[in-house]
């Protein structure tokens, strides 16, 4: 009997902590075909407790059909959606979700606080007025008519129609489109606010900074298909790395024998490097051309990111 | 040992308080949506008052064939308010939010999908109530028309009934058209329809082949119906019109669901 009794209680152990790292949502080998198009091609993902995923990727990837997909919106051509361990499609799953998407126009003539409190009277126990407004950044804007907001106003009440329900998994498809650098800040600092509580979210973009300030993990996908998957840095890593641009006397044949450099480009009078490693090599440019000017530095796009991921398989 | 943690969502159905709740904000907010929004209620509103007042109240003193015009036209504009109103709210309105993304969003979040199409509903009749009000004042100050309580009773109470019966043919086209032809699709649908069962001029003042294709139509039921009321419906039976307007009412939710089912599938 004691025998049998440890085994259950080590079964028992085993179980609860695979479960700690059981997938609060999962899309398993999922393909997703539009007539002759396919949005997403066998694609396998897991969100797990707590985590911040980014689903980063160009327009078309695929990103926002996954987003459906995990909100029943849709149904999978083959493979698996799941969503607190049930169908997505079972309406009862959306109580503990909270959705922002991308929306053309929503109802112009209705007030802030109006939307807010339709979508409050959804939920058995949602967030108070007030803390909808605190969390998406509405204070002073309750009132106005949905028509006379700005672009990110228009976003961030989105998002509050999101936090309605205090929802425990939340999807943000392409959350700052159309914000101004400040609202972008507040935004991620939400973002970040919904983390630290616990809460799991699953947010898609096309800006690789964005996944990078916000994700704990960011999975890459091209054409319905996971293209690289890591932490921020591991991406960021194997991407192209940064873009040197400048006017300098220095030759390509030089620049190629400089740290981690991928390529050089000429482009009317400019030189333009890409390398991982860019303070190591503008450090030795200076050094080496004291005419050197009209110097810039920019993250990649993400395009570029791309073809790096792409063309590295 | 397959117990998840994780605990499943309790799929209790929704009490009713909360659900009657939940139909009464949705409902509230369709009416302030539209209208405020002044392109539809404006439009849907003041044309059937506009055309009562130019060609009803006009014609206050004209009986002619023991129709008194002012009070023929008083039903008669009553069902072209009342159709306007379920077709442009809820066909041009559900193809717009359709379009928009906006129905995804609400459709994301736990709404049940019933009180979006109750709120639609309850918007086109409230709309349709509004304009027959407005009309039967008209009529009763300017139109030198004289009605009894049953008769306005009957009036607003089949309002309703073709308000409810138009909604559905709103919530098809909203499936089938595109948003940005919406307007125009429904005006091409509406307005000759109208035309043809007599709801502008009395029928019989109609060519023949006009007519004969009138019955048809599901504005001509309707109409039958509200002139009924009146005294003046056309020698066919009462019960008829009730089957018409039924059989319509019902092919266009079948159909509706049709469409609403490939569409699911292919999505």
């Amino acid at each position: 009997m004691p025998a049998t009794a440890l085994m259950q209680e080590t079964e028992a152990a085993m179980v609860s902590s695979a479960t700690q790292q059981q997938a609060i949502a999962s899309l398993t080998n999922v393909t997703k075909r539009y007539g002759a198009t396919i949005a997403l091609d066998g694609l396998n993902l897991a969100l797990r407790p707590g985590e911040v995923v980014a689903l980063l990727g160009p327009n078309g990837a695929g990103k926002s059909t996954a987003v459906r997909l995990l909100l029943g919106l849709i149904a999978p051509t083959a493979g698996k959606a799941r969503v607190f361990g049930g169908d997505p499609q079972n309406p009862a799953s959306r109580l503990r979700v909270g959705a922002m998407l991308q929306v053309a126009r929503i109802p112009e003539t209705l007030r802030v606080r109006e939307h807010i409190d339709l979508f409050r009277s959804y939920y058995p126990k949602p967030l108070s007025m007030a803390e909808v407004v605190r969390v998406a950044q509405l204070e002073g804007i309750e009132d106005k008519m949905f028509s006379r907001l700005s672009g990110g106003q228009k976003q961030r009440v989105l998002f509050g129609l999101a936090m309605c329900g205090d929802p425990d998994l939340v999807f943000l498809d392409e959350p700052t489109v159309g914000m101004d650098i400040e609202s972008r800040r507040g935004l991620w600092q939400q973002i970040r606010t919904l983390a630290n509580r616990g809460k799991t979210v699953l947010l898609t973009t096309h800006y690789l900074e964005e996944a990078d300030a916000l994700a704990h993990r960011i999975v890459v996908i091209n054409k319905g298909k996971i293209v690289s998957e890591g932490t921020p840095a591991e991406i960021k890593s194997v991407s192209a790395g940064r873009k040197i641009r400048c006017r300098t006397r220095l030759t390509a044949e030089f620049l190629y024998t400089l740290p981690g450099v991928t390529n050089v480009e000429r482009s009317s009078d400019d030189v333009v490097v890409m390398t991982p490693q860019a303070e190591e090599v503008v450090r030795e440019m200076l050094l080496r051309d004291e005419t050197l000017c009209n110097l810039e530095i920019a993250s990649p796009a993400l395009e570029d990111a791309f073809l790096a991921l792409t063309a590295s398989r | 040992m397959s117990t998840p943690a994780i605990a499943y969502p309790a799929s209790q159905p929704l009490g009713i308080a909360h659900m009657s709740r939940i139909l009464g904000k949705e409902t509230k907010y369709e009416f302030l949506k539209l209208m405020r929004n002044r392109s539809f209620s404006l439009a849907v509103i003041g044309f059937p008052i506009m055309f009562y007042l130019l060609f009803g109240v006009s014609n206050r003193d004209t009986n002619s064939n023991g129709i008194h015009m002012a009070r023929y036209l008083l039903g008669g504009y009553a069902c072209f308010g009342l159709i306007g109103a379920a077709l442009f709210g809820i066909g041009v309105g559900l193809a717009g939010e359709r379009a928009a993304g906006w129905l995804e969003v609400k459709r994301a979040s736990p709404m049940p999908p019933a009180a979006y199409l109750f709120a639609k509903c309850m918007g086109a009749i409230t709309f349709g109530l509004i304009i027959v009000g407005i009309l039967t004042v008209i009529a009763l100050t300017m139109g030198g028309v004289t009605l009894t309580g049953i008769e306005v009773v009957k009036m607003f109470g089949l309002s309703i009934v073709g308000s409810i019966s138009f909604a559905s043919m709103g919530f098809l086209l909203a499936l089938l058209v595109p948003a940005n032809a919406a307007p125009g699709i429904v005006n091409l649908i509406y307005l000759p329809m109208s035309f043809v069962s007599g709801l502008w001029i009395p029928i019989q003042y109609l060519p023949h082949w006009l007519q004969r294709i009138a019955p048809a139509l599901p504005t001509y039921h309707l109409a039958q119906l509200m002139l009924g009321i009146f005294g003046y419906a056309n020698q066919s039976s009462v019960a008829s019109h009730w089957y018409g307007l039924a059989g319509f009412t019902l092919v266009m939710l079948g159909t509706s669901w049709l469409v609403f089912n490939r569409a699911q599938q292919n999505a």
